[in-house]
């Protein structure tokens, strides 16, 4: 048990970095709290596993430094970190039955038969192996496997994190449900770090306290789905999450009054000038009303979910997606869209100005 | 639905049926032809049943060239097979290393059967070749055209050299195909290198190092131009290997009938040798 601490780590697959490209992470910094159950969440190729490497120490970073509890684990190996991971693809050996392959791990660890016999039982009794416990384990569906490469990562009680690398990719849409609860349950008995990679937002919402949103090999946002939701500290974050995601709107800044093709912007925050290069209005279809006055738009078309409606609207700064109860009129050709106050950030070149 | 009955399709397997015939089914039916039959030549023949095959499978010659056989084809199957894995194992897997390997690991391949055992008669001569030579400025004494003991080591020596490659190419390849993501899990796992040796790669490689061992077997089994060249079968009948013994029987005392018979044991024992062990080795392809 402990807290995981990475400081300014950085890493590239290539020898030499001159270009920011060149890096697969950039300058990560953060802590992950002892028996938080975190996702990392970002698209494919953003460097998740990469991190995820580096922490289970099967990748060496180019820069920086990793702590367990303060400790500087760095140059350690995988078994002295004392870490589980889980990959997407099952990994079972094939010579084993079930049961051999959930003791392995106990068994390269001197641990005493009994214990392992009855660690192993628990194990199986949650992920529903014990009918094939005996079986040889290469005879097993991919879900099947799945499970054991799953059951190898939660067998040892002692491990400082558990890490999962999209380890639902294989399973069929219900049993990936139901395997998503047990993991939550299992977080929640047993109090250990977890850390859980995904690029799907529903399942790093619906498993993690904290998110951590990667975009490009860097970390963009940490924070609790409701955060990440109502307050994206980057636009690729309320791009990213949410759906549709946030409506990202290029505007002006004049002396601190916000204005988007000439239509002032109400917004709770104070923003002093400085220069960006670019400037833009933040606002999930959610906090956008049709009123009276405001922002004039073109309806374009008009979805119906059943839990309520999804309108597409064009302005002349771009497209702007509005949500709104089933129940709304919606006007039917020209409207104006009001923004909530609270709910209306500016980026400045993609970072939030607060 | 029914199908329309159409037999002329079996027109479009004449072609084969022709080459198969030419190449190995008349060559086939005349040895058969002659391991029931006498002859003293000008195409005269007398039917002799089963005469010749009893007179091999009771002769001693043929025991012992058999004896030779097995002993040598197990010699090279216990040195290559390790070898070639242990080879393969330590051959680099990235960079300009892995195409050196490989080429240098296919040259022995490349040569034909006869200039191998040409060049290693040369390598081995006691007075002038490399390899004898040095053995015995080193203190021994080595002399494969007249020890037996020293045609031995000669022979499995050069049958090492020409065709372990190919056992390290097919685990190579084998190895190759295992994903990154099984040595992660293993060293999360804590498993030691033999750990990952016997339960990762060894079962990788099962499928390839079935197919190097059926083929070393039969290559081994059947082996004759390299002795041939290297100690003709000698010193005495030292390194007659059972094609070696053939050829003798049947082209140099003309014994056709009691040749014919022993091609067909020879034969049938490589085929069921061979039909046996890929069966063990595939019996529980079936549950994976």
């Amino acid at each position: 048990m402990s807290k995981i601490s990475l400081k300014n780590l950085s890493h590239s697959y290539l020898s030499s970095q001159v270009n920011k490209e060149d890096w697969a992470l950039r300058n990560v910094n953060i802590d992950w709290n002892d028996g938080g159950a975190y996702a990392l969440l970002g698209p494919s190729g953003c460097g998740k596993t990469t991190l995820l490497n580096i922490i289970s120490g099967l990748l060496n970073p180019t820069e920086g430094q990793i702590l367990f509890n303060d400790v500087d684990v760095t140059n350690k190996n995988p078994v002295e970190r004392n870490i589980a991971q889980i990959f997407q693809f099952p990994v079972i050996y094939d010579t084993m039955t079930v049961f051999d392959n959930l003791a392995f791990p106990l068994k390269n660890r001197g641990i005493s038969e009994q214990e392992i016999k009855n660690k192993v039982e628990e194990i199986a009794e949650m992920l529903e192996l014990t009918s094939t416990l005996y079986n040889r384990a290469s005879g097993l569906t991919a879900d099947g496997k799945q499970k054991i490469s799953l059951g190898r990562g939660l067998v040892r009680s002692d491990v400082n994190v558990i890490m999962f690398d999209e380890p639902l990719t294989v399973i069929d849409p219900h049993l990936k449900w139901i395997l998503r609860s047990k993991l939550k349950e299992l977080h929640q008995k047993i109090n250990r770090t977890m850390i859980y990679v995904t690029h799907d937002q529903t399942e790093a919402l619906t498993f993690a306290d904290q998110v951590v949103v990667m975009h490009e090999a860097e970390i963009v946002q940490i924070g609790t789905p409701v955060e990440l939701f109502e307050k994206p500290r980057h636009t690729f974050v309320g791009h990213f999450i949410g759906s549709p995601g946030m409506n990202i709107l290029p505007c002006k800044i004049d002396n601190g009054a916000i204005s988007i093709n000439g239509n002032m912007i109400e917004t709770k925050i104070d923003i002093k000038d400085k220069s960006f290069s670019k400037t833009e209005v933040g606002i999930r279809p959610e906090f956008i009303e049709f009123n009276e006055s405001g922002l004039p738009v073109k309806i374009i078309k008009v979805s119906n979910t059943g839990r309520h409606k999804i309108i597409d609207t064009e302005s002349e700064s771009g497209k702007i997606k509005v949500i709104a109860k089933s129940s709304t009129n919606i006007p039917t050709e020209s409207a104006f869209l009001n923004f909530k106050k609270e709910y209306t950030y500016v980026y400045g070149d993609n970072w939030i100005i607060e | 639905m029914n199908k329309t009955v159409n037999q002329k399709a079996w027109l479009f397997v004449i072609p084969v049926f022709v080459l198969v015939a030419f190449n190995a089914i008349i060559p086939l039916m005349t040895v058969v032809n002659y391991a029931f039959q006498e002859t003293f030549g000008n195409n005269v023949f007398m039917w002799e049943g089963t005469r010749w095959f009893k007179q091999i499978l009771l002769s001693d010659r043929f025991h012992a060239a058999l004896g030779r056989q097995i002993l040598f084809t197990l010699i090279i199957l216990f040195i290559q097979i390790p070898l070639g894995i242990f080879i393969a194992l330590t051959m680099p897997k990235e960079g300009i290393g892995v195409s050196v390997c490989l080429v240098l690991m296919s040259m022995p391949l490349l040569i034909p059967w006869n200039v191998v055992g040409a060049m290693w008669n040369i390598f081995a001569l006691p007075d002038i070749g490399f390899l004898g030579h040095s053995l015995n400025a080193l203190g021994f004494d080595y002399n494969f055209t007249q020890q037996s003991g020293d045609a031995w080591f000669t022979t499995v020596l050069m049958d090492v050299w020409h065709w372990t490659s190919l056992v390290v190419l097919l685990s190579y390849a084998g190895l190759r195909s295992i994903q990154p993501a099984y040595y992660q899990a293993a060293e999360i796992d804590g498993a030691s290198r033999w750990s990952v040796f016997r339960h990762i790669e060894l079962p990788k490689m099962k499928k390839v190092l079935t197919i190097a061992i059926l083929l070393r077997f039969m290559d081994s089994f059947m082996i004759y131009t390299e002795p041939f060249v290297l100690t003709g079968g000698g010193p005495g009948n030292a390194t007659a290997f059972l094609s070696i013994d053939l050829v003798k029987m049947a082209l140099g005392q003309f014994d056709l009938g009691p040749a014919a018979a022993m091609s067909l044991i020879y034969f049938f024992i490589v085929l069921t040798v061979c039909w046996v062990f890929y069966n063990l080795m595939m019996k529980n392809e079936g549950q994976s």
